[in-house]
């Protein structure tokens, strides 16, 4: 992990007892978790454990029933703050990518920047163009997004993520949908994220990538955290029984 | 280009196969014929034929009436571009009011159904005569009967548009208004960048139904007593006792039609083969 920006200082996101119930189903039972800047942090647990929820909720794309989030000094689960605001400083990968089918990846890429920071066109266009460039997709910057494999299609979605510069950023199992062969391209981009100081939090099945990129591992089982530390202490001494019966299961 | 040079078992396949291709061109040819037989037998080669031919397709009389009924059809055209531009107009804000959330909106999405329910169900001859003679009898005064048709089509034919719409806009997938919002777009952004282009897109076949549906419809002006291309036509079918210039007028709505028909086809292919986003996930 050389070249990682040290986390530090005050957290950028912190949640305080968390909760949420989709029906009668207790999705997140009192979540509390946070982030120093440049901290990179592996959300991990079985399907269900309520890591998407998490992430969700914590980029207020999903109400919570209780509970308060902040982002930096700002109470984001107060209903007065304007969300759109909010969501302008995060930015969030999902899954199936939900790249604009419609747009170009340009476009796809250069929309936020254009429309919700009201930057120039041609500025926004200028620092797509060198995203996309750095990670090999400048070729396709005119392309429809459905002119690209899946790994690039994640790239660009990450991408158009950053190109905002958003204060954390949040990566919801974003190789879960991706062939195994085209997970190793999309890893390498998160890890080069990490290693600039990028403020990340991430759900993941992949735990040797987990492993080595993340600062700091949350374990998630059943809407509560049942464990959390280091990456190295969490993997190499999980210290929970359920940490430990979900990690086996991975030590192959 | 390839290298490949095919073996004799390929060639010996594509050989076969050129001979299926010119039977089946032949025996293509073989039944036009024999189809084209029959109908010269029991239609054209008929006592009545003649008659058919005389009341509905005499060449002299379409040469007659043409101007007339083309200088008509220019005031079909008139009412059809005007309303074009308000129903795609009205459409739009009806569709928008049908599906925006929120307690404030509630009685403008109710004020909405009621109006697709009201002009969906309404003949449109009778919305023609409302507005048509029921407006300028009680406003006491002159109103170009272009400007009543188009009243009267954009208020039948946006509830048909803004239902269309309405169902393109529920048709985006869910996880595109989250990528949107997750940008920090606000509500009304993320319909007109990303939801309205996506839902347009996807009803881009049944709206062009409409719109051709449309184009027929801008003939009922005439019983407003506007001299369009069917009041131009039936004049000249009663001045020569012969159903000819009603085929005239048909044949130029007809002609309006099919490019809008072909411009479909054509764009909706290229849609699918630009954006062919599967239906993965």
């Amino acid at each position: 992990m050389s070249g990682h920006v040290a986390a530090s200082g005050a957290p950028v996101l912190r949640a305080d007892d968390l909760w949420k119930s989709f029906g009668e189903r207790d999705v997140l039972r009192g979540v509390s978790v946070s982030l120093a800047a440049h901290e990179v942090v592996a959300l991990i647990g079985s399907s269900g454990s309520g890591k998407s929820t998490l992430l969700r909720c914590l980029g207020l794309l999903e109400p919570i029933d209780d509970g308060r989030i902040w982002l930096g000094e700002l109470d984001i689960s107060d209903p007065r703050v304007d969300g759109n605001r909010v969501r302008a400083r995060l930015g969030a990968v999902f899954q199936s990518y939900n790249l604009f089918p419609h747009l170009s990846v340009l476009d796809n890429v250069t929309l936020a920047s254009r429309v919700v920071h009201r930057m120039p066109r041609a500025r926004a266009e200028e620092r797509a163009h060198d995203l996309l460039a750095r990670v090999g997709l400048a070729e396709f910057a005119t392309a429809h997004p459905d002119r690209l494999s899946g790994g690039q299609q994640q790239r660009a979605a990450i991408v158009r993520a950053i190109a905002t510069d958003p204060e954390v950023l949040l990566l919801d199992e974003i190789t879960s949908a991706l062939d195994p062969e085209l997970v190793g391209e999309v890893l390498e981009l998160v890890r080069a994220l990490a290693a600039d100081g990028t403020t990340i939090l991430m759900a993941t099945h992949e735990m040797a990538f987990a492993r080595d990129v993340a600062d700091r591992v949350v374990f998630l089982d059943e809407g509560v955290i049942v464990e959390e530390g280091t990456a190295a202490s969490v993997f190499a001494a999980p210290q929970h029984p359920r940490t430990q019966a979900f990690l086996s299961r991975f030590s192959g | 280009m390839t290298i490949h040079s095919p073996s004799a078992l390929e060639l010996e396949r594509r050989a076969f196969r050129r001979g299926r291709q010119r039977r089946s061109v032949l025996v293509a040819i073989a039944s036009s014929l024999v189809f084209a037989a029959i109908v010269w037998a029991s239609v054209i080669n008929t006592p009545g034929w003649a008659s058919v031919q005389q009341a509905f397709f005499d060449p002299q009389i379409a040469l007659q009436s043409l101007p007339k009924i083309w200088d008509g059809f220019l005031i079909n055209l008139q009412v059809l571009g005007i309303s074009l531009v308000t129903v795609s107009a009205v459409a739009l804000l009806i569709a928008v009011l049908r599906t925006v959330r929120g307690p404030v909106f509630f009685p403008l999405r109710v004020l909405a159904a009621a109006y697709t329910d009201l002009f969906r169900g309404l003949p449109f001859i009778i919305v023609l005569y409302l507005i048509g003679f029921g407006v300028p009898t009680i406003m006491n005064t002159r109103i170009p009967v272009v400007v009543l048709g188009v009243v009267a089509v954009t208020l039948t034919y946006s509830s048909y548009v803004a239902e269309v719409l309405r169902a393109g806009i529920e048709a985006v997938h869910p996880s595109q208004r989250l990528a949107a919002r997750a940008l920090g777009l606000g509500y009304v952004q993320t319909l007109r960048r990303v939801v309205l282009p996506q839902a347009v897109r996807k009803v881009t076949p049944p709206l062009m139904n409409d719109f051709i549906s449309m184009q027929k419809d801008v003939g009922l002006i005439s019983i407003l007593g506007a001299i369009d291309a069917i009041a131009a036509a039936r004049s000249s079918a009663s001045l020569s006792y012969n159903f000819t210039p009603y085929v005239v007028a048909g044949i130029l709505f007809i002609l309006l039609a099919i490019p809008t028909i072909r411009v479909t086809d054509w764009y909706t292919a290229r849609l699918r083969e630009r954006e062919q986003q599967g239906s993965i996930l």
